[in-house]
């Protein structure tokens, strides 16, 4: 018998029973949209959290004292604006160097006020991190030098301040000392839990005299390409070691988040696959059950079949295939509906959902296997039926 | 040539621990282009003696030749095989598939037969034209009557050109009248093309129809009257 002819056979035999192969489907079907969309919405995240990492910038080494931490508290740093300048020379382009002092600071304009951010830092920040500006312009290097008190203002707290004014140029009152607004960021959004939209930045100098403190928080190098982070991360951290030799410093990279996240992303990804996976395989089961019946249903006309000629890999064939046309029929209804799905969450609720080719493939894959595996044992068994029981049966 | 060629055949079941013994040692010739009926009363072996003829079942012992080749050194894809090239078989109830046309229907012992799509419904045509069905190619069995759907069985055992047509109680779910003409179609196909017929019945005035009798009785052939 032609393989074309055993498709039409098995393709007739479920028609006839549109109902009981549509519910049959319906398991597999269900799995199969439910991998589909809970792999979209896990990549979907995962791209999401690599999205707003990459945002902060491209190839960035945080250089911190001890812990892991850019934003430490001020008083368990080591490193000063003289250690910066070391790391500079370390790294051989200063400009690819910046810095962090912080506190959370009032800042008042008029009788508006706001509780942010205050990062001293200075005018290689933009060269770091991903600070595109609205209005004005950035802190510069004169700024530093002579300590001015002048500030660039994150969107949000530009907003609070002075509403829809442009601040540029007008006055902000800063713990209590007067400054002068010479920038205003674009709006960034949040990294990690980090409001960037509600930091005000000053000259890292000013910053010092205003908080008190001799320290930095944290250095921020931008590497000049992706394949020298790890060698210059280390590169600064070794020189550090060697100037300070009781105290430890850690490089953190941005690859080293990127890892870490996708590592966790892409588990959880997984597992929600995995469990979509067990639904497919319950469809399965469904599919070899009814299998099961439509033999018993059909032993007479099997007997009919072999009597005239049908050899046992016929039969076989046919019913075997018309498992995997069940599977995979189901698993390609299950593809549409669980992409449709995936647009609707992405559209219709703030979920991120990323359609994968993999898992619409593995899906497939997936789904066809599961007829094969689930078909077999009907299929068999309707293979070796003896032709004179089958005949009698009733 | 000899259709058939039995020597010493028995088969024996086993039910609920019993050994039952079907058929008890039966020899038997059955020539080309023979019309020959098997008689019994139920119980007495003949539907297990046509199973056998049919290469549907195996003997428990002894020798069966069809058509010259001694089934007993074929596999079943083998004998799977020569039932679709040597045998037509027409049964009591029809057996035909529910829900599938006339011309399907008989095409469907060349589907086994990897014939092509197009020469297999020509030769279904053919065959329904042959049982003066031309004019129900199209029609399913649950729109036919009882003898209209017994030609199509009949014109399925004709399509693939068999040496014998295997006719178990044809005549058995039918009256008198649609009795009479599948007979008459049955005869015709032995006299006209040649076709050996064996003829499986309880009924005297069917089996008088053809021309030899063999009296099937506890398993064993108690006359075989020419």
């Amino acid at each position: 018998m032609r393989t074309a002819e055993a498709f039409r056979m098995a393709l007739e035999a479920l028609r006839v029973n549109r109902l009981r192969s549509a519910l049959t489907m319906l398991g597999v079907i269900i799995g199969v949209s439910a991998v589909v969309i809970l792999v979209a919405i896990g990549t979907g995240a995962k791209d999401a959290i690599e999205d707003e990492i990459s945002g902060l910038g491209s190839n960035i080494i945080l250089v911190v004292p001890g812990q892991l931490n850019f934003q430490a508290a001020p008083t368990q740093s080591r490193l000063d604006l003289g250690d910066v300048n070391y790391v500079r020379r370390v790294v051989g382009d200063p400009s690819r160097v910046t810095v962090s002092v912080q506190s959370g600071e009032n800042i008042r304009v008029g009788r508006n006020e706001a509780f942010v951010t205050v990062v001293g830092t200075d005018e290689n920040i933009r060269n770091v991190f991903e600070r595109p500006l609205k209005r004005g312009r950035y802190l510069t290097e004169t700024d530093i030098d002579t300590r001015r008190r002048v500030a660039v203002l994150g969107s949000e707290v530009s907003e609070q301040l002075f509403g829809d004014l442009d601040p540029v140029g007008r006055q902000a009152m800063i713990a209590g000392v007067r400054f002068r607004v010479v920038g205003v960021y674009e709006k960034v959004g949040a990294t990690f839990g980090v409001a960037r939209d509600r930091e005000t930045h000053i000259p890292v100098t000013t910053a010092q005299r205003l908080l008190g403190v001799e320290r930095v928080n944290g250095i921020a190098i931008g590497a000049s390409g992706p394949d020298v982070i790890d060698s210059l991360g280390q590169r600064v951290v070794d020189a550090l070691t060697a100037r300070y030799p009781d105290e430890k410093f850690s490089a953190v990279t941005q690859t080293q988040l990127l890892g870490t996240i996708g590592t966790v992303l892409g588990m959880l990804t997984g597992v929600l696959a995995a469990i979509a996976g067990i639904s497919l395989l319950v469809g399965g089961v469904g599919v070899s059950n009814i299998m099961l019946v439509s033999v018993r249903e059909r032993t007479k006309e099997i007997g009919l079949r072999k009597a005239l000629g049908a050899r046992q890999r016929d039969v076989l064939g046919q019913f075997l295939i018309e498992a995997v046309l069940l599977t995979t029929i189901g698993g390609t209804i299950g593809i549409a509906l669980g992409v449709g799905g995936s647009l609707l969450i992405e559209t219709l609720s703030p979920v991120p959902a990323s359609i994968t080719l993999w898992s619409i493939l593995l899906a497939f894959g997936v789904s066809a296997v599961v007829g094969v595996f689930f078909g077999v044992a009907p299929a068999r068994r309707a293979g070796r039926l003896d032709p004179v029981v089958a005949l009698r049966a009733e | 040539m000899t259709a058939f060629e039995a020597a010493g055949l028995t088969r024996s079941y086993q039910l609920e621990g019993v050994t039952v013994d079907a058929l008890r040692g039966v020899d038997l010739t059955i020539g080309d282009g023979e019309f020959a009926a098997i008689l019994g009363p139920s119980g007495s072996g003949k539907s297990t003696l046509m199973h056998l003829l049919g290469c549907l079942d195996r003997p428990t012992s002894g020798v069966l030749k069809v058509g010259g080749v001694d089934v007993s050194t074929l596999d079943d894809t083998r004998l799977a095989e020569l039932r679709n090239q040597m045998i037509g078989f027409v049964f009591q109830s029809f057996h035909l598939l529910a829900r599938t046309s006339a011309l399907d229907n008989v095409a469907l012992p060349l589907v086994y037969r990897g014939v092509a799509k197009t020469e297999r419904r020509a030769r279904a045509r053919r065959a329904l034209e042959a049982v003066g069905l031309a004019h129900r190619l199209d029609h399913r069995p649950s729109q036919m009557s009882g003898g209209e759907q017994q030609r199509v069985a009949i014109a399925r055992a004709l399509v693939g050109d068999p040496q014998v047509v295997l006719a178990d109680e044809p005549t058995g779910n039918l009256d008198t009248r649609n009795g009479e003409e599948v007979m008459g179609l049955l005869e015709r196909l032995n006299t006209d093309q040649g076709v050996a017929i064996v003829l499986v019945t309880h009924e005297p005035e069917v089996a008088n129809r053809a021309r030899r009798q063999i009296h099937v009785r506890d398993g064993l052939i108690e006359r075989d009257v020419a």
